[in-house]
């Protein structure tokens, strides 16, 4: 009921019944005149206009450099992986995006320098709000943000991508993970960029283990 | 100070001032304890409320002022430890928030403490839980000064297959070590070395990376010569305050941030220890053990901490199965529990009766326990129920139901503590009692410990306890003659005799510690090594006790029963003990069986042959066994950690706990309810609450329709000229240990015992010998000649190559047959 009140003397002080007064300047009488085809002029101007249309997806801009688009997971020039599944970039989502499990290298299975690597990696692009978060948190530069920015699809599942959507592909003289660290380099090393290249030792490790690899060199026994 | 739930007396107390704050505490608190009183926090590492103090990490600095002889407040020229310095009668402390020098101090010992410091905190399994992590962020610099290379050590070193150290994070607190020292006792570890590389190692020479550093004394070492192999190990890792310790099946798995944590009680033993699940995703990751102040204080076993991955394993029953033409096939609920009321119904109806019974296993709930037990006495008729799947006897029967059952709380762990004798009857403290031997090894010193037992195993060894030499079977005869001392210890106030299952094997020894008992005034406490076994005593699933210990021979008892349960009577045929329910159902005696986590290598008879003779097999299972692939139904049930429930522990207090995960698993007292409602009856068990709600309804029991004591002369000689001597090691295969080879690793490599007098008796005094008994196979073992009693060869029950009950069909005190001399 008071309620009700309010509401009453609210509109008593608006003026219910005052006429209406628009805010706009009244025009005079030639701009009364032309009034009807006025709207015409904005039409007309644009004609002479540069013509701003994006002709997606027939031509595709791209975006700028520092734009946040598809997260990648780098790789070290030897091939091995960056990550190490620390789940940092997992702590960091503010939006719940991301799933990692860790788990141990192995000297079988070595898929990045140290003790430690990313088995699961998920990323959610149905949640993903790409803040860039993760990218900040990760302490090893694995996760890092590509321009590519065509992230729709038909159904759920195919918008959580996976690690192998989203590690970077092998560069050139890059051998495929597992493989051993270059000898006598520690996780440190790599960290800070000293090592630069495959070494032969990783090459016979990965010819012995898995001579089918096709990123072995040519000329590395195949079968 | 470690806070426990007795009764506080009336101390000294007194008052001093932190941060400007007045507290009063008892004399003799450490100033880090007080100040936590007063709400204040000072920042620590080595501290560990049960743990002596030992000011290693010296990060607890604060500036202290006491007052003098003359009375003037006399401060102390530098910051002091205050987990090391005890407070004083008007002493006034500053902590890091009130005195800037503290503040200052405390910053320098933890730039100092990182200096060393790997910092890799992205790899390390304690990161998101790490006190110095925490500590580094709240209390020390925001910048790090140091700029030269770190120290570093191979990484990570395998102290036992389940834990790893990490030297370089290692901030050389000492709670390792010290744990390892004071409470369990398994002085493995220690700090070797000096200045910038002193590390904590093993006392081996590998470890310490060069010659002539080996241990003071000698170091301690198993048969298999490993190092760091305790059954307690895992707590190392709980208490480390940074990530040096850590454990193998934990490694890299996850982050705190990723874990739902559910309180809950382990299900290894019969000491209810409070633990916590840690899961992600509906899969459990890791337990850690609760603090508890009057059962596990701080600590459980590894089984307790590692032994959990068995609930989901590859071979877990997820839906109902029934045998159609000799297969099984998954159906859904509905049908599978029409299949199974329809072969109970057909063997109830049957014109010649062989009977039916019920076998809970030991490892159930006091409520599944309960549902098994009424199902069986109201729903089939029958008093042949028995969660007794070990050795047993009528003697124990009565004993339990005279003396146990129905009790209430009796002898506590902090009785257990306090006593100042204790005397252990077929009872291994390490091996069968988990935390038992933690709390007995706190009074390590303060109480008398003796052992009736064939030889003085290593926990017993770390208890300082004396040797009652007996042969397995004869306990009664040795309890009957103690030696003087021995029984004049017990004559204390608060003396305690411990008996533990297997003191059923031994004729008349039950008795005789009754008898005992009433000779010394000492008390009784029964210690089973299921954690479900004084709940099925509890509950009457033991084919001659009701619930709370009645006498299912007692009318009176039975109507009162009958009257609670709405059904017009009970049973009178006297009810069969699991062995002999087996045996006659391998005669063809059985015409259905409800079997329950019954584990088949775990016991003497043939239970193979007993499913296959019997007419038709209900099999409550979590996982696919023997038994399963016998039965005729299966209805999956819920592991541990998918349920609530009560189990009760040996001291017959109630450790409830609620369900952790949660799934459509359902407990066995739910299928039980289903089943009987199919049968057409209600049998009230549906839920946790209807149970108990129902065995709170029980009256007290009167002491009229208990059982009598048992009064069982004991045999004088032992069965044979070479008699068995065997228990079930802490860490071994059991069946609960499955999927878990970390913690395997960790156990005791098995080997067999004898004196030299009884290896020279047959002709072995080293290189591996052949053990066979009652049938079937035989059990080749390395022989470790052991200062024991002669006629006593010891196996261990189910360890790697050793199980004794599966592979030898004897239980410990029958004879057996030794073959040797093959190296």
């Amino acid at each position: 009921m008071a309620d009700d009140d309010v509401w009453e003397v609210n509109r008593e002080r608006d003026g219910r019944d005052a006429p209406f007064v628009s805010n706009f300047p009244k025009k005079g009488a030639v701009g009364q005149a032309f009034a009807p085809v006025a709207g015409f002029g904005v039409t007309l101007r644009n004609f002479f206009r540069p013509t701003v249309t994006e002709q997606y997806p027939r031509v595709k801009t791209p975006p700028m450099p520092r734009y946040h688009g598809r997260h990648q997971l780098n790789r070290y020039p030897d091939g091995l992986e960056k990550c190490i599944g620390c789940e940092l970039c997992a702590w960091a989502c503010p939006a719940d995006a991301i799933y990692v499990e860790g788990d141990a290298n192995t000297p079988d299975h070595q898929m990045s320098p140290g003790e430690r690597y990313g088995r699961v990696y998920q990323i959610n692009y149905l949640r993903c709000i790409f803040c860039g978060l993760c990218i900040e948190a990760c302490p090893t530069r694995a996760l890092t943000m590509t321009n590519e920015y065509e992230l729709a699809g038909p159904t759920r599942e195919g918008l959580i991508y996976e690690k192998q959507d989203l590690l970077a592909p092998l560069g050139q003289g890059m051998l495929a993970a597992p493989h051993p660290m270059a000898p006598g380099t520690t996780d440190g090393d790599y960290y800070r960029g000293d090592v630069t290249k495959v070494a032969q030792e990783q090459i016979d490790w990965v010819a012995e283990h898995r001579p089918d690899d096709p990123t072995l060199p040519v000329g590395v026994a195949r079968g | 100070m470690t806070a426990t739930a007795d009764k506080a007396a009336a101390v000294d107390t007194v008052t001093l001032t932190i941060d400007g704050t007045e507290v009063t505490v008892p004399k003799g608190t450490l100033i880090i304890r007080a100040a936590e009183q007063a709400g204040i926090e000072i920042p620590r590492f080595c501290d560990h409320p049960a743990l002596k103090p030992a000011g290693a990490c010296r990060q607890c600095l604060v500036d202290v002022a006491s007052p003098g002889p003359d009375g003037n407040l006399r401060a102390f020229p530098k910051p002091q430890a205050s987990c090391t310095m005890t407070v004083t009668q008007g002493m006034v402390v500053n902590t890091q928030d009130t005195s800037p020098e503290a503040d200052r101090a405390q910053k320098g010992v933890l730039e100092l403490l990182l200096i060393n410091h790997p910092l890799d905190c992205p790899v390390c399994d304690k990161g998101g839980e790490c006190p110095l992590q925490n500590q580094a962020m709240s209390h020390g610099r925001s910048e790090s000064r140091f700029v030269d290379v770190k120290r570093v050590f191979e990484k990570p070193l395998p102290l036992s297959s389940e834990i790893l150290l990490d030297r370089e994070r290692c901030i050389l607190c000492q709670r390792c070590t010290r744990f390892s020292k004071e409470i369990a006792g398994d002085a493995f570890i220690d700090l070797q070395n000096r200045g910038a590389m002193q590390q904590i190692g093993t006392f081996s020479e590998d470890v310490l990376g060069f010659e002539g550093y080996g241990p003071v004394g000698v170091a301690a070492e198993d048969e298999a010569g490993a190092a760091f192999s305790s059954y307690y190990s895992g707590n190392t890792v709980q208490i480390c305050p940074v990530g040096a310790l850590t454990s193998a099946s934990y490694r890299f798995r996850s982050r705190p941030f990723d874990l739902v944590s559910s309180p809950g009680i382990s299900e290894h033993d019969s000491s209810g220890s409070a633990i916590r699940t840690d899961h992600r995703r509906g899969a459990i990751l890791r337990r850690l053990a609760d603090y508890d102040p009057v059962v596990n204080e701080d600590w459980i076993t590894d089984k307790d901490r590692f032994a959990f991955a068995w609930q989901n394993l590859d071979d877990r029953v997820t839906r109902p199965l029934v045998r159609i033409e000799g297969e099984l096939v998954e159906t859904s609920w509905p049908q599978a529990l029409a299949a199974a009321a329809e072969g109970l119904r057909t063997a109830m109806e049957l014109k010649r009766k062989k009977g039916i019974a019920v076998l809970p296993g030991g490892r159930v709930t006091l409520e599944d326990a309960y549902a098994y037990g009424k199902f069986a006495r109201a729903v089939l008729g029958t008093n042949d129920v028995d969660a007794r799947t070990r050795i047993a006897s009528d003697e124990e029967q009565a004993f339990l139901g005279a003396t146990v059952a129905g009790t209430g709380l009796g002898v506590t762990f902090g009785d257990l503590e306090k006593a100042p004798a204790v005397l252990f009857v077929a009872f291994e403290p390490e091996d069968e009692g988990g935390v038992v031997f933690l709390r007995l090894k706190k009074s390590e010193g303060r109480q008398r410990v003796a052992t009736v037992a064939p030889w003085l195993s290593r926990g017993n060894e770390k208890l300082g306890a004396t040797l009652v030499p007996a042969v397995p079977g004869t306990e009664g005869a040795v309890l009957k003659k103690l030696p003087a001392d021995v029984e004049k210890s017990l004559s204390q106030p608060g003396a305690v005799i411990v008996v533990g299952e297997r003191a059923a094997g031994a004729a008349g020894a039950l008795s005789q510690a009754l008898a005992l008992s009433k000779r010394t005034g000492a008390r009784i406490a029964w210690i089973p090594r299921r954690a479900g076994e004084r709940g099925a005593l509890e509950a009457g699933a033991l084919p001659g006790l009701l619930p709370g210990g009645r006498d299912a021979a007692s009318a009176k008892a039975r109507s009162e029963i009958a009257g609670a349960w709405g059904v017009p009577g009970l049973p009178l045929a006297p009810g069969r003990a699991s062995a002999e329910i087996i045996s006659s159902a391998a005669a063809r005696g059985l015409d259905a069986l409800v079997i329950g986590g019954v584990t088949v290598s775990d016991l003497t008879g043939d239970v193979v042959k007993a499913l296959k003779k019997t007419g038709f097999v209900v099999s409550l299972e979590v996982r696919r066994s023997e038994v399963t692939d016998y039965a005729d139904v299966v209805l999956p049930v819920a592991p541990p950690s998918e349920k609530s429930g009560t189990f009760v522990n040996w001291e017959g207090r109630l450790r409830s706990f609620a369900t952790a995960i949660h799934t459509d698993a359902l407990s066995d007292h739910r299928v039980l309810d289903a089943l009987a409602r199919e049968l057409g009856f209600a049998l009230g068990t549906a839920t946790v609450a209807a149970v108990n709600a129902e065995i709170a309804g029980l009256a007290a029991v009167a002491s009229s329709d208990r059982p009598a004591a048992p009064k069982v002369s004991p045999p004088a000689k032992p069965a044979g000229p070479i008699v068995l001597s065997s228990w079930h090691q802490l860490v071994d295969e059991s069946a609960l240990q499955d999927g878990e080879p970390y913690l395997a690793g960790t156990g005791r490599v098995a080997v067999v015992r004898m004196s030299a007098a009884t290896a020279k008796k047959v002709g072995v005094e080293s290189g591996s010998i052949s053990l066979s008994g009652a049938t079937r196979a035989s059990v080749d073992l390395p022989v470790v000649v052991t200062d024991m009693v002669d006629g006593v060869v010891w196996a261990p029950a189910k360890s790697p190559g050793s199980w004794v009950a599966r592979d030898l069909g004897v239980e410990p005190g029958d004879p057996i047959s030794v073959k040797g001399g093959f190296a």
